[in-house]
């Protein structure tokens, strides 16, 4: 699958980078002792430190190291023993220091790669380049006063991890599906809650556009801002034909900072003034070196839970399920967590049929998600099993589903309090098989005279007459040996 | 190598310190004589020889992961030289 | 009788204990010296209700048993880089106006919780910046040491306030920071003692950074037994300082023995410099004979790079300070002058708020940082401090302590060498080698030179091995005799 622009001159190709931000799950900053929850009042997690108070000084957080570790095992990558934080000198209104504490020369996370399943059924693999931690900055608000920007400090010092894709995507599904597959895998690991729009995951995506067949990149734009997959990939397509109408009109691009604006779905360049980027990074001298040892590593290895792609296959090897269910279900742990359930000691493929088709469509509906479902994964288990046993029809096990939506309530109950029990008392089938057949002479002479279809009428009858409880099968075998010639 | 006025002022805007012009020229001569001298290190043979990055033959110690600070917004913006409780304030920035 | 504020520390310690004298008695001694001597400009912020607080609480103590042991009582002058809850605390730097902290810095609170009693935050070279303590915000310090010129001369840097203050018996000691030689130069030119600790063994927390991977607090005072006294009252492991070290520490007076019987001690020949003038040879051969006649051994030793730890400091520390000065933004704390925009906000301040050695130093940070000068000047340094550091490793196989001069000259007269940075720069070439190895080292009185003014002697010993230090300085204090005082000041009254 090739996703082209149709230039006048050409045909251009995308090349997209990602540099994902993906704030760390920890109860205090990578370098403090505040907190780091979400939604504090202004300036209220803020430590000395934070403020960047004279004399303030920063220590480690160890459970930032290891949620990055975690992380990088997560994303197949190397984990460097030795890695150094360093300072990247700036000045902006929300970073109190003066520079951000960042990994720069030596990341404590070095190359790794992610496969993609895309819907088209191709796999794409994208490189990792690194990943490293760094400080969040705080935030600038610029509608409460018309002269003046206020500054909140709250997210000043949360620990971010930056994930730095290679330039290797192609088009802006395989930016989504990317983004998506990173989402995935730090949710699983329980390192970042993934959620873009709270911000605790931003994508900032850098985009250029080459003429088919270049092997040179040609100047790229960073465009930040980004707070869904869905705005990203806008924001992708967009940029591209820009610089493709760049190019084309005979103009160069401009290596900048671009900023997306959801609302018209354009990206623009920064108003801030901008001088050149020049970080002058140096090694913190109030930091050592991390030093981590094997030991350190392989601890952290052993707490590792089973991944979506390792998820993935065990469900099509051991469950028979296709790529694409299986691709559904662990896309999100819960998801891929509630599916097990239902599944566990009943037929696999009919558990995913329900889970994708029945409650997806319904949770969809509603409007929730998996972990506010209203049927448990327990009592989803429960009709299947009432399925299997012959106990309701499927036909009737919809209904039933309906009911467990509305009120949460066990389908055994259900079926019982509502005599939804299907009908294996041969006696009571034949009666109504019978009576079908005497009350529409005709048509049971065609199906004699070979017409099978409209065999199929007579069970639509027989059904209605015992208000969907009969067996089907049975009203079918019944059906036939009355009406064989 | 030498620096040039253009390039004192390309540093002083870097680390956001206002010169006037009719200083830059004696700066950039001091600044000139410290480089120039400091130069001399090109002298010393360290090939092979690894940067020092800490004096203190010491790995780094890690901090448990615990809520020990903030909760006090007033504390930290009691010294600030203008403010908009519980914010700090700076000039109108355009992004 | 002695007035109370001229005592040593060991002196004072007894009297109070013996209840010959009360904290009260001692710091309202110091407090009137203080008050007598503001011509020295020593101090920029007095703290005498703090200060008699803090002593009437000691007294109390001390009437219940219930001493906090050799420091209780004790009047200690502040530099004012140390950050002091509730105290003005300005790094002698426009930058910093009417900054308050809201937090002690660990150093300021292990001498609290030892009893001791601030009286005041004294004066420094502009964030330390200096080796004269001329390029203050608030004003030059003058050396309580005249010639009969009659021309005031300087303190030395950036610790002057401290030592002019320690000199003129305005307190019974003072704390600064040394960074390449803030502590033990001005020691030298006040004719005091002054000593560094081992990088790591006084916690930087709550300090005005200058230069991280250099700064170390340490004592000035008037006795080496008094700097054992004090620094231990200072030192230990911080968990707020990632550098700091997770050592014990030691009893560091326990450690003079005032026996140095076969001490090896190193004599690096570099040292030795160009156009050195001839008092200074005399005082460092003075200092070996000293240490011979108390029985220990003199050994050349040789350290290569010596000549190349100057150059190396004045890329490693003004990196390091461009930066860690960045947070001074007119934002959170200090000077704001404000602009139409963020940057000339910024711009402004920075501009009006830093003096021109900051500004100097700051710049030359932020151009051997800058792209396509990183590796040619700061690895390049840092690889050169790697090899200053091998060769005290190595000369350190054959000797227990090297001994030099602390300060190339003596105390010069305020104005001298102001236009001329390089040549200010040169007052720390002695002692700027030991700082960038993070050594403990120290400043001993010696003698006079021919212009009657105080001149030191600088010891240097391994990584963590104060007690050696303290011991070779106590004997070397002995020998020395050093007991010439400062002709003008507060001293007495």
């Amino acid at each position: 699958m090739s996703y082209l622009i149709k230039g006048e001159t050409a045909d251009w190709e995308l090349v997209i980078g990602l540099e994902i931000h993906a704030q760390v799950i920890s109860n205090s900053k990578l370098f403090s002792g505040s907190a780091t929850a979400f939604g504090a009042a202004p300036n209220s997690h803020v430590s000395l430190v934070d403020a960047a108070m004279p004399g303030m000084l920063p220590v480690i957080n160890k459970h930032c190291i290891e949620q990055a570790v975690k992380t990088g095992l997560g994303l197949n990558a190397q984990i460097n023993l030795h890695s150094v934080f360093e300072r990247k000198n700036y000045f902006y209104a929300d970073l109190p220091q003066g520079y951000q504490i960042s990994q720069f020369l030596h990341p404590i996370v070095g190359e790794g790669k992610l496969v993609l399943d895309m819907e088209d059924g191709s796999v794409r693999e994208i490189g990792i380049e690194r990943l490293h931690m760094e400080q969040d900055a705080g935030k600038s608000i610029h509608d409460k006063d018309p002269r003046r920007t206020f500054i909140d400090l709250n997210r000043a010092g949360v620990c971010l991890m930056e994930i730095v894709s290679h330039p290797e995507m192609r088009s802006p599904e395989e930016a989504g599906a990317y983004v998506r597959k990173v989402r995935s895998i730090v949710r699983y690991l329980e390192t970042c809650d993934g959620n873009m729009e709270e911000g605790s995951m931003r994508a900032d995506v850098n985009v250029s556009v080459r003429k088919v067949g270049e092997t040179d990149l040609r100047t790229r734009t960073e465009t930040k801002n980004v707070n869904s997959v869905r705005f990203m990939m806008q924001a992708i397509e967009y940029e591209a034909q820009r610089q493709v109408e760049v190019w084309e009109s005979g103009g160069a691009v401009d290596q900048e900072t671009r900023l997306f604006d959801p609302d018209s779905g354009e990206t623009r360049a920064m108003r801030s003034k901008e001088y050149a980027h020049d970080y002058r990074y140096f090694p913190d001298p109030d930091l050592l070196p991390i030093e981590l040892t094997e030991a350190f590593i392989d601890a952290i290895r052993e707490q590792m839970p089973e991944l979506p792609d390792q998820k993935k296959k065990r469900f099509m090897r051991d469950l028979g399920l296709s790529a694409y269910d299986a691709d559904v279900l662990v896309g999100e742990r819960e998801t891929a967590d509630y599916f097990e359930v239902v599944a566990q000691g009943r037929d696999a493929k009919a558990a995913a049929n329900w889970v994708i088709s029945n409650l997806f469509g319904a949770l969809k509906a509603a409007e929730k998600d998996i972990t506010s479902s209203p049927v448990s994964a327990e009592h989803l288990g429960r009709l299947l099993d009432l399925i299997a046993d012959d106990t309701i029809s499927g036909r009737i096990a919809k209904d039933v589903f309906e009911i467990m939506f509305a009120t949460g309530q066990d389908p055994v109950l259900i079926v019982e309090e509502k005599g939804l029990r299907q009908i294996t008392d041969t006696g009571a089938i034949e009666a109504a098989v019978d009576q079908a057949i005497a009350d529409n002479p005709d048509q049971a002479e065609e199906v004699r005279q070979g017409n099978a279809k409209a065999i199929g009428w007579f069970v639509g009858q027989v059904m209605q007459k015992t208000q969907g409880k009969a067996n089907p099968q049975a009203v079918n075998k019944l059906l036939r040996d009355k009406l064989s010639s | 190598m030498s620096l040039d006025t253009t390039t004192v002022r390309k540093i002083a805007v870097l680390a956001r310190i206002r010169i006037e012009d009719e200083k830059l020229p004696a700066l950039a001569d001091d600044l000139n004589n410290i480089i120039g001298w400091v130069e001399q290190l090109s002298e010393v043979d360290t090939d092979g020889i690894a940067p020092m990055t800490s004096v203190a033959e010491m790995t780094m110690p890690f901090r448990e992961d615990r809520v020990t600070d903030g909760d006090d917004a007033e504390r930290v913006l009691a010294n600030a030289p203008d403010k908009s409780p519980p914010y700090f304030t700076v000039p109108k920035v355009v992004e | 009788m002695t007035h109370a504020n001229e005592l040593t520390i060991t002196q004072a310690r007894d009297a109070l204990s013996a209840g010959d004298l009360s904290a009260t008695e001692l710091t309202q001694a110091c407090l009137d010296a203080m008050a007598a001597a503001r011509d020295l400009n020593a101090f920029i912020t007095e703290t005498p209700e703090l200060a008699l607080q803090r002593a009437a609480q000691s007294d109390a103590r001390i009437a219940r048993g219930e001493s906090l042991g050799g420091l209780e009582g004790i009047p200690v002058a502040v530099k004012d880089l140390f950050g002091t809850q509730g105290v003005l605390t300005t790094a002698a730097s426009h930058i910093l106006d009417g900054f308050i902290p809201r937090y002690e810095s660990t150093v300021t609170e292990n001498l609290l919780n030892a009893g001791s009693v601030m009286t005041g935050k004294t004066n420094l070279d502009e964030f330390a910046m200096g080796s004269a303590n001329v390029t203050s915000y608030y004003g030059p310090v003058k050396n309580p040491w005249k010639r009969d010129d009659g021309k005031d001369r300087v303190p030395g840097g950036s610790s002057g306030g401290s030592a002019a203050a320690v000199a003129a018996h305005l307190s019974l000691a003072a704390i600064g920071t040394d960074t390449g030689g803030s502590i033990r130069q001005p020691a030298s030119f006040c004719g005091i003692v002054g000593m560094k600790p081992t990088y790591g063994r006084c916690s930087r927390w709550g300090v005005v950074a200058f230069a991280s991977s250099l700064d170390q607090a340490g004592p000035l005072t008037k006795t080496v037994r008094d700097a054992a006294i004090l620094l231990q009252g200072m030192a230990g492991h911080d968990v707020k300082d990632s550098t700091s070290a997770p050592m014990a520490v030691p009893d560091f007076e326990a450690a003079i023995t005032g026996d140095v019987r076969g001490l090896r001690v190193g004599i690096p020949r570099e040292y030795q410099i160009d156009g050195s003038p001839a008092e200074i040879d005399a005082i460092w051969q003075k200092g070996a004979d000293m240490f011979r006649d108390a029985g220990a051994e003199i050994v050349d030793i040789s350290l290569p790079h010596t000549k190349y730890a100057l150059p190396t400091y004045y890329i490693v520390a003004p990196a390091e300070a461009s930066s860690n000065l960045s947070r001074y933004d007119g934002v959170r704390y200090g000077l704001r002058i404000d602009g139409d925009s963020l940057d000339q906000m910024y711009e402004n301040t920075r501009g009006e708020g830093f003096g021109d050695e900051v500004k100097r130093r700051v710049l030359i940070g932020a151009y051997v940082l800058s792209a396509g000068y990183y590796d040619a000047y700061y690895v390049k340094a840092q690889q050169v401090r790697s090899r200053i550091a091998e060769d005290f490793k190595t000369a350190f196989q054959k000797v227990d302590v090297i001994l030099t001069p602390t300060a190339p000259s003596t105390a010069f007269a305020i104005g001298e060498k102001m236009d001329d940075p390089i040549a200010m720069y040169m007052n720390d070439v002695f002692t700027v080698p030991a700082s960038m190895a993070g050594l403990p080292c120290m400043s001993v009185p010696g003698g006079l030179g021919d212009d009657g003014l105080p001149l030191g002697l600088h010891l240097i010993t391994k990584p963590f091995d104060e007690e050696t230090l303290f011991r070779a300085g106590d004997v070397l204090e002995k020998q020395a005799n050093f007991t010439a005082r400062p002709n003008s000041g507060g001293a007495g009254r």
